[in-house]
Formats: structure tokens, C-alpha cells, sequence
């Protein structure tokens, strides 16, 4: 007798199975068993678990998925160490990711700065799984932007993960697209580790997926280093969106900043867990945290929980978060200069929305999403 | 007639603060409405610009002949009734010129005009933002946002410019201002002001009057207008003071 929890997850054994036979890197065949061995283990979340208090996966888990990965980037060979640093017990998404990781590398070379974004797109064919697993080495001095979009029409599951390791004094600029269809399922995992005065900015965009959920765990590991972690999550009917965020100041010296937003309408949900440790040492810490949220409906719900752990007395630290609706008075202001009620609150929502994609630097990326939120909104403005 | 308050009785939150105002105002005309803090002065920009926390109890009020109490705020702009606000709000994430584009269009849209494109717009803003000497700069930053308090009030004589009102209520747009800041707008209404439209100015202090001259004053006391004449009603309410009036609010 199985239970049906059990049946969720054993429809990847014999597929594990298949791919292994295929692995002719001995180093990532151990490491790809210990991951899946780890996924056995450990199961998918539940609600159960504290980090997945508010997100639910049990209608991701119901579906039958068809893996299709397995794929060797040569150069990871070079690189394995630092894909061996993913911490793949993190849960059971992140271990089945690093066991089926289509593996990818990408390389900055060092004092070199790429004028072309450097675009990693994922999309995922109807019923399927895809596990892209892309390691980006930023060497001393590079600079570059990385644009990962997800945008897979149909029904699918995305389990995707990426580490950023940005070398001393690289800069990276990092934008997160997830565009996917309203029958998709997306876990994304991001792990950062900023190395001296580098300097990391990351706009994370959540619009698309009946169910997303995004972990970003970012560390500093030598002195002068700063970075920026801001998002937008904008919801309609039952989707549902989760981030969870860990900045860790390990060191002293480092800046972070980070502004979310969420634009939750109809019965949506969203998450923002963002947690903030400022270590013992690490004085001359200035570290900034916001998250609002609009709601638009007297149904949409968001659960959210800004924390700040700090164990040293020399530093600067802020952190907030605001859950409200439309302001009366912006309202009654632009239907004075004769808005119709429905064009006001779009155009508010729009400009609530838009401090986020205003950062955006590159004028594709940025009139495309502006579109996309204008889509959303169902408006012509 | 343009304006027609009858009987006036509003007020907010179950409280009555106009209690029984009367105004005439035809095109072409501009007015004052003085009055002492609680008067009623901003009760009466609110209600004839149709915010909903405010109330109307009783009388009337007709816009060209039509009730004006009936329609939404945005009817009532489409129409061709305009507010400046005594503090303007703040839209974060929306340009200027995208916001007034907008707005224009609707009303353009409301009496079958064409609507302009954001390059044909632009050309009619440039125009416009000559009348309160604000560059272009102004139209490509968020709605008030990190305006200064004369860079505000400059936009909303800029937002009058564009949207070409026939009723134009100005409520305590000279409260804040420096003496510059102060010109510049003044000199934008008197360059707007036309036998087409009509300005209602609502003010405590005589010194906007310095720089606009109305054709007719009106003292607000205790939510009715206690004494009315011309311009040099102002003038006299400079030198005695509103308890001046305050005595006739009660023998009235």
C-alpha cells in the first residue's frame, strides 16, 4: 500500500532512473544521486513546514509531470565546486532541481563588461517539467546584466535555480522575468554571493503562474559590497505568489536595499517573507527593507512578514510593510481632471506598479513590462 | 447663468457647515469668496467639485441649467468643472504628461473632438506650459511628486490650461506660495481668464486679489454669505478684519 503523498513523488523515480543512465560525468552522476536521494527523503514542502506556512503545492503535486533535462554544460566541470556550494537540502524542490539540473554556465570574464544583456530564457512545453540550473561566475571587475525570463504558455512546472557569484568589484545587474501562463507552476531558487565592493542589483517580476514561488538567498562575503533586491508580484483571479528573501550580512561594511510590491486583485494571494541577519561583526551595516501592497479586492489576501535580525550595535537598519487600498484622495483628484473611476484606479495601480519597473534600465525590458502590467490591468492608458 | 447655488446646506461627517448659500456666477466673470478659517470656504470648492465625504443636505445647484449635484466628479470635469486643489496630490509612477494627456482625451473624446497622440500632445502641452513658465522637464516627472509647493500649484493652473474649463474654482491656490510664485500664477489665471469661462477664487487673503481682480466679493461666515460687493470689499476686509463681518453673520 502507497500513500498518495508518496505517489507525487516517486513519478520522478524511474525517470531519476533513465537520466542517470544517460550521466557520463562520474562527479555529477554522485552528486546528481545525492541530490535525489536527498528529494526522496525529504519529499515536497508542506504547509506544515514554516517556510511554506501560506503556499500549498498540492495542486502542483497532483499532476503527472514529464522530466525533460539531463543536459551537461562542459564547462561545468571547471565549475564544480561552486555547484556543489548550492544548497540543494534547502528543500525538496531545490534537491529535485540539482538532481534533473539542465545545467548551464555563464562566464564573465575578468575587467570585462558586456555590453549586450546576456538573456537566459526557459519556457516549458505542455505537461512537462524543466529543472535549468544556470551557475553565473562574474569574475574581479566584470560587469554585465543577466535578463532570465520564464514564459511558458500552457501547463507545466518550472523548478529552476541560479547562483549569482559576483567577484570583487563586478557589477552585476540581474532582471527576473516570470511571465508564465495561468496554468503554470514555477519554484525559482536564487543564491548570491557578492565578493569585495561588488555591487548586485536584482528586479524580480512576478506576473504569470497559477501558483510561483521565488527564494532568493543572498550573501555578502567580503567588505563594501551592495545590493539591491527589489520585486513586484502583481496578481489576478486565484494566483498565488510566494517570496521568500535571506540577506545575510556576513561582514561589515555592505548596503542593502530592498523595495517589493504586490498589486493583488480578485482572490489572489501573495506571500513576502523577507528575512534580514546583520551577523555579529558585521558592523557598519546599512541595511533597507520595504514591502506594499496594493489590494484591489476585498478578496485578495497577502501575507507578509519583514524581519530583521540584528546582532551589532553599529549600524543602520530600516524595515516595513504596508497592506492597503487606493487612496480616496488620489482617487477624488484624478477624477477631478475627469478620469472615469475605472481609468483612475488603473492609473493608480499602473504608477503603484511602475516605481518598481521605472528602475529597469533597459528600454526593451522595460516598455515590454510596463505593457504587461497595462495588460494586466486590462487598461489602455 | 453659468453657476447657480440655491439654499446651499452641506457639510461632513453629519456635521452641517454651509448653511444656506447663495451664488450667481455668469461667464466672463470672475469671483472672490472670502471668509475666515470654518467658514465653509473649502466645504463649498468640495461640493461643487463632488467629493464624496462631503454631503449635500439641501438647495440646489445648476451648472448651465443642468443639476450639477447629479454627476460624478468625473462627469462633472468632462462638463467643464474644474478644481486646483489647496494641496495636490501626489501620483507616484505617472508622468505629468502622461496623466494630462489623459485627461485631456477624455474630455476631447465627451464632445466628439479628436483625441491627440502622445507626439500631437506634446506640441499642445509645450504650448500651454508657457502660460505658468514651466519647462518641459515638469512633464516628464511623476505627478506633484517631489514638487515644491509653488511647483504645484503651477501645475494645477497648468492642468486648467490644458482642460480649458468654463468653471474654474481655485481654492486657496495662493495659500503657501512666495511672492513669485505668487505672480507667476496669478499672471497664468489673468492670462486664461476670457469671456468664455468664469473663476471662482477662494481665498482668506486679500493678496491674490492684488494680482487677479475679481469682478465681485463675497464674505463667507458661518456657511452664508454675509456681505457682497466689488473689488474694493477685499480691501476694506484687509483693514478691519474678518470679525468685522463675523457681527453681521448673526444679525443677517
Amino acid at each position: 500500500m502507497i500513500s498518495t503523498t508518496t505517489v507525487k513523488e516517486t513519478q520522478f523515480t524511474e525517470q531519476f532512473r533513465n537520466l542517470l543512465k544517460s550521466e557520463t560525468n562520474d562527479d555529477l552522476r554522485r552528486l546528481r544521486e545525492e541530490a535525489f536521494a536527498a528529494f526522496s527523503l525529504m519529499g515536497f514542502p508542506t504547509v506544515k513546514n514554516e517556510d511554506w506556512k501560506y503556499t500549498n503545492v498540492a495542486p502542483l503535486l497532483n499532476s503527472q509531470w514529464s522530466a525533460t533535462s539531463g543536459n551537461d554544460d562542459a564547462a561545468v566541470d571547471q565549475r564544480f565546486d561552486q555547484l556543489k556550494a548550492f544548497n540543494f537540502r534547502r528543500n525538496g524542490f531545490t534537491a529535485l532541481n540539482l538532481a534533473f539540473a539542465d545545467l548551464k554556465v555563464v562566464h564573465i570574464a575578468k575587467e570585462t563588461s558586456l555590453a549586450e544583456p546576456i538573456e537566459l530564457m526557459f519556457v516549458a512545453d505542455e505537461n512537462t517539467a524543466i529543472f535549468p540550473h544556470v551557475l553565473v561566475i562574474a569574475e574581479a571587475g566584470s560587469k554585465a546584466t543577466i535578463v532570465e525570463s520564464y514564459d511558458s504558455p500552457g501547463k507545466s512546472f518550472t523548478n529552476s535555480a541560479i547562483q549569482v557569484i559576483v567577484g570583487d568589484n563586478a557589477n552585476i545587474t540581474h532582471y527576473r522575468v516570470q511571465r508564465d501562463g495561468i496554468d503554470a507552476y514555477n519554484v525559482g531558487t536564487t543564491e548570491v554571493s557578492l565578493g569585495r565592493c561588488s555591487r548586485y542589483d536584482s528586479t524580480n517580476i512576478n506576473l504569470g503562474s497559477a501558483l510561483s514561488r521565488h527564494d532568493i538567498d543572498l550573501k555578502f562575503t567580503a567588505e563594501g559590497g551592495e545590493a539591491f533586491v527589489d520585486g513586484l508580484y502583481m496578481l489576478n483571479g486565484s494566483q498565488h505568489h510566494d517570496t521568500h528573501s535571506i540577506i545575510d550580512h556576513q561582514v561589515p561594511n555592505c548596503t542593502s536595499h530592498q523595495t517589493y510590491k504586490g498589486v493583488l486583485n480578485d482572490t489572489s494571494r501573495g506571500v513576502f517573507n523577507g528575512k534580514v541577519f546583520v551577523r555579529e561583526n558585521a558592523h557598519g551595516t546599512d541595511a533597507q527593507q520595504s514591502n506594499k501592497n496594493l489590494l484591489l479586492s476585498d478578496n485578495a489576501r497577502v501575507d507578509t512578514k519583514p524581519q530583521l535580525e540584528i546582532f551589532n550595535d553599529d549600524v543602520k537598519c530600516a524595515h516595513g510593510a504596508t497592506v492597503g487600498q487606493l487612496e480616496e484622495e488620489e482617487l477624488f483628484y484624478l477624477l477631478t481632471r475627469g478620469l472615469p473611476m475605472t481609468l483612475a484606479k488603473n492609473l493608480l495601480t499602473y504608477g503603484f506598479a511602475e516605481e518598481v519597473i521605472n528602475k529597469i534600465g533597459i528600454e526593451s525590458i522595460k516598455s515590454e513590462l510596463d505593457a504587461a502590467v497595462l495588460n494586466r490591468l486590462g487598461a489602455e492608458i | 447663468m453659468l453657476l447657480e447655488v440655491r439654499d446651499l446646506h452641506a457639510g461632513i461627517d453629519g456635521k452641517e457647515i454651509l448653511k444656506g448659500l447663495n451664488l450667481q456666477v455668469k461667464k466672463g466673470e470672475v469671483h472672490a469668496i472670502m471668509g475666515p478659517n470654518g467658514s465653509g470656504k473649502s466645504t463649498l470648492s468640495k461640493v461643487l467639485a463632488g467629493h464624496p465625504s462631503y454631503e449635500v443636505i439641501s438647495g440646489e445647484v445648476l451648472f448651465e441649467g443642468n443639476n450639477l449635484l447629479e454627476l460624478e466628479p468625473d462627469e462633472r470635469a468632462r462638463e467643464g468643472v474644474f478644481m486646483a486643489f489647496q494641496y495636490p496630490v501626489e501620483v507616484p509612477g505617472v508622468s505629468n504628461s502622461q496623466f494630462l494627456r489623459l485627461a485631456y482625451n477624455q474630455k476631447a473624446k465627451h464632445h466628439g473632438q479628436d483625441e491627440l497622440d502622445p507626439l500631437e500632445f506634446n506640441d499642445y502641452l509645450k504650448e500651454k506650459a508657457k502660460v505658468v513658465e514651466m519647462s518641459s522637464e515638469f512633464f516628464k516627472r511623476s505627478v506633484n511628486e517631489g514638487f515644491s509647493g509653488g511647483e504645484k500649484k503651477r501645475n494645477e493652473i497648468l492642468q486648467m490650461a490644458v482642460l480649458e474649463p468654463k468653471l474654474a474654482i481655485l481654492d486657496e491656490t495662493d495659500s503657501g506660495l512666495d511672492i513669485d510664485a505668487l505672480r507667476i500664477v496669478a499672471e497664468g489665471v489673468n492670462t486664461l481668464r476670457s469671456s468664455e469661462n468664469a473663476i471662482i477664487l477662494v481665498t482668506h487673503y486679500q493678496r491674490l486679489l492684488n494680482y487677479i481682480q475679481p469682478d465681485f466679493v463675497h464674505v463667507l461666515a458661518g456657511g452664508k454669505i454675509v456681505k457682497e460687493g466689488g473689488k474694493e470689499l477685499a480691501i476694506e476686509l484687509e483693514e478691519k478684519g474678518y470679525d468685522w463681518v463675523k457681527g453681521a453673520a448673526g444679525s443677517k
